[in-house]
């Protein structure tokens, strides 16, 4: 206790903190890349040894939120491209919003079997509950709604809707027990824990497309690590293993054993 | 079973951190205000007033207080763009920004129990002290100190433990940016998040078994001085 002069030094030490600092590259992320973009920077990592890269998963609506509030992220892959385009408009990026995959819906269930099913299916009694992500702030959520609307069903089956905070966790929801079935990304259906479950690929017909767009913050124009992940994101390795993960690549569409 | 990536070890890095940084600062600000709550000369209702507005964190949900404070500290908030103009960073989504949400949401768990001590000790003592000629540092340091020992040992768990877990405010204001606001309760959400749920348990079990220790440790220390109880 006598130390108190040593302790506001120690607080004091904290302050530098406080300039802004070039430090690792930090990617802010949509939930649907949680288990692509990992495999992503993991094989990024391997490449450029003497790259950090941290990652933060989220709803893309929140971190749009969030990178307007001054979170300090250097780039931006969102699940829908309008975000980055808001950004961008806002004065939030320094490159133009760049599409890098196209997001499908399945419907997915660890206790049913989905593919034999279709939306129509969902207002059973046997389903009493169906989650999808929020279609407040969750573009996979949106994308949901718009296909139940489209199948008309959608008033019919709000009492049994569930809404998850972004796509991951709605996938956790229906797989922890929580609702029967759900809406969730094609890319969390084939990541093999959830792989083992058959799912019905939903007609993209029914719903605006799930244009993924990415740009780099304000935060990360002078980030050369940024730049070079974005270019990375552009090449061959990472566009194999999104393709493995079910997304569609610009200007490729999907090959036909995705749909099982 | 208890091998932990690097990402868990950036978070309990940055729990603890956050945790002794919090304790530390919350001894230095909650004795003033908990002396003055107990025995200060100040009339009813601003002493009522200033006991509810230390209170208040006890029963805000977390998410209000981690609104505000994003408001706030955020880049078009007052402090924000005050420190903004000085060429400095606002503190939204930055380990500063949690360590001050985590003192307001940890005031009440110091401060009240401090409050209790010095009410116990009562004036008596420091005033026979002061009458010895003893100045006001000597006081606190000689007198008050080790007579509400339990008291400030109570404090300091309360408000260490209590950082610990928290959860929705640094949901907010954090963003969950690893080895910067990436705390051990955010990285667990994460982790059943992305399903793994292996990691989560292995995490979880280990702050389950954590604060059963430091909470025993305490209780043991303070039954040996006995002067404060809960």
């Amino acid at each position: 206790m006598m130390h108190l002069r040593t302790l506001l030094l120690t607080l004091f030490l904290l302050l530098p903190g406080l300039v802004a600092a070039n430090g690792p590259l930090t990617i802010a992320a949509a939930s649907d890349l949680r288990f692509a973009l990992d495999d992503i920077i993991e094989e990024y990592e391997r490449e450029h040894p003497d790259d950090a890269v941290r990652v933060t998963y989220g709803s893309s609506g929140r971190m749009t939120t969030q990178i307007m509030n001054g979170a300090p992220y250097d780039v931006f892959f969102s699940a829908d491209i309008a975000y980055p385009q808001k950004l961008r408009a806002e004065g939030h990026a320094v490159t133009e919003p760049e599409v890098y995959a196209i997001g499908r819906i399945v419907l997915w269930s660890n206790r049913m079997d989905a593919s034999e099913m279709t939306l129509e299916d969902l207002l059973r009694d046997d389903i009493r509950r169906v989650a999808i992500a929020s279609p407040t702030h969750a573009p996979y959520g949106v994308r949901a709604m718009e296909a139940l609307k489209s199948v008309g069903i959608w008033e019919d089956l709000q009492p049994k809707i569930v809404n998850g905070d972004n796509i991951a966790q709605t996938a956790r929801m229906i797989q922890a027990g929580g609702a029967e079935i759900g809406i969730i990304a094609l890319s969390l259906a084939e990541f093999p824990d959830l792989a083992e479950h058959p799912h019905h690929l939903i007609d993209d017909a029914l719903h605006e497309p799930l244009t993924q767009g990415f740009i780099i913050t304000r935060r990360g124009e002078d980030n050369a690590t940024a730049h070079r992940f974005a270019d990375y994101m552009n090449g061959d390795t990472a566009r194999d293993i999104m393709r493995r993960y079910g997304f569609v690549m610009p200007g490729e569409e999907l090959p036909d054993d995705a749909t099982r | 079973m208890f091998e932990l990536s690097p990402t868990d070890w950036m978070a309990i890095e940055v729990t603890l951190k956050l945790a002794i940084y919090t304790t530390l600062i919350l001894l230095v600000i909650a004795t003033p205000i908990a002396w003055w709550l107990a025995n200060g000369r100040a009339p009813g209702g601003l002493r009522t007033a200033v006991q509810a507005l230390v209170a208040l964190p006890l029963v805000l949900p977390p998410t209000v207080l981690g609104f505000y404070l994003l408001v706030l500290l955020g880049p078009a908030g007052p402090v924000g763009s005050t420190l903004e103009s000085w060429g400095l960073n606002h503190l939204a989504f930055t380990f500063q920004g949690i360590l001050i949400a985590s003192v307001i949401y940890s005031l009440p768990f110091a401060v009240q129990p401090l409050q209790q001590a010095f009410a116990n000790l009562g004036r008596r003592p420091t005033e026979i002290a002061g009458s010895l000629g003893a100045g006001r540092m000597d006081r606190f340091f000689t007198v008050i100190l080790p007579m509400s020992r339990g008291g400030f040992i109570v404090a300091a768990t309360l408000a260490f433990a209590h950082t610990l877990g928290e959860f929705g405010v640094i949901l907010m204001l954090g963003g969950a940016i690893p080895g910067e606001t990436q705390v051990l309760s955010i990285l667990i959400y994460d982790h059943a998040e992305a399903m793994d749920f292996a990691s989560a348990h292995r995490l979880s079990l280990g702050l389950l078994i954590f604060a059963f220790v430091v909470l025993f440790v305490v209780y043991a220390i303070n039954r040996r001085f006995d002067t404060v109880r809960l």
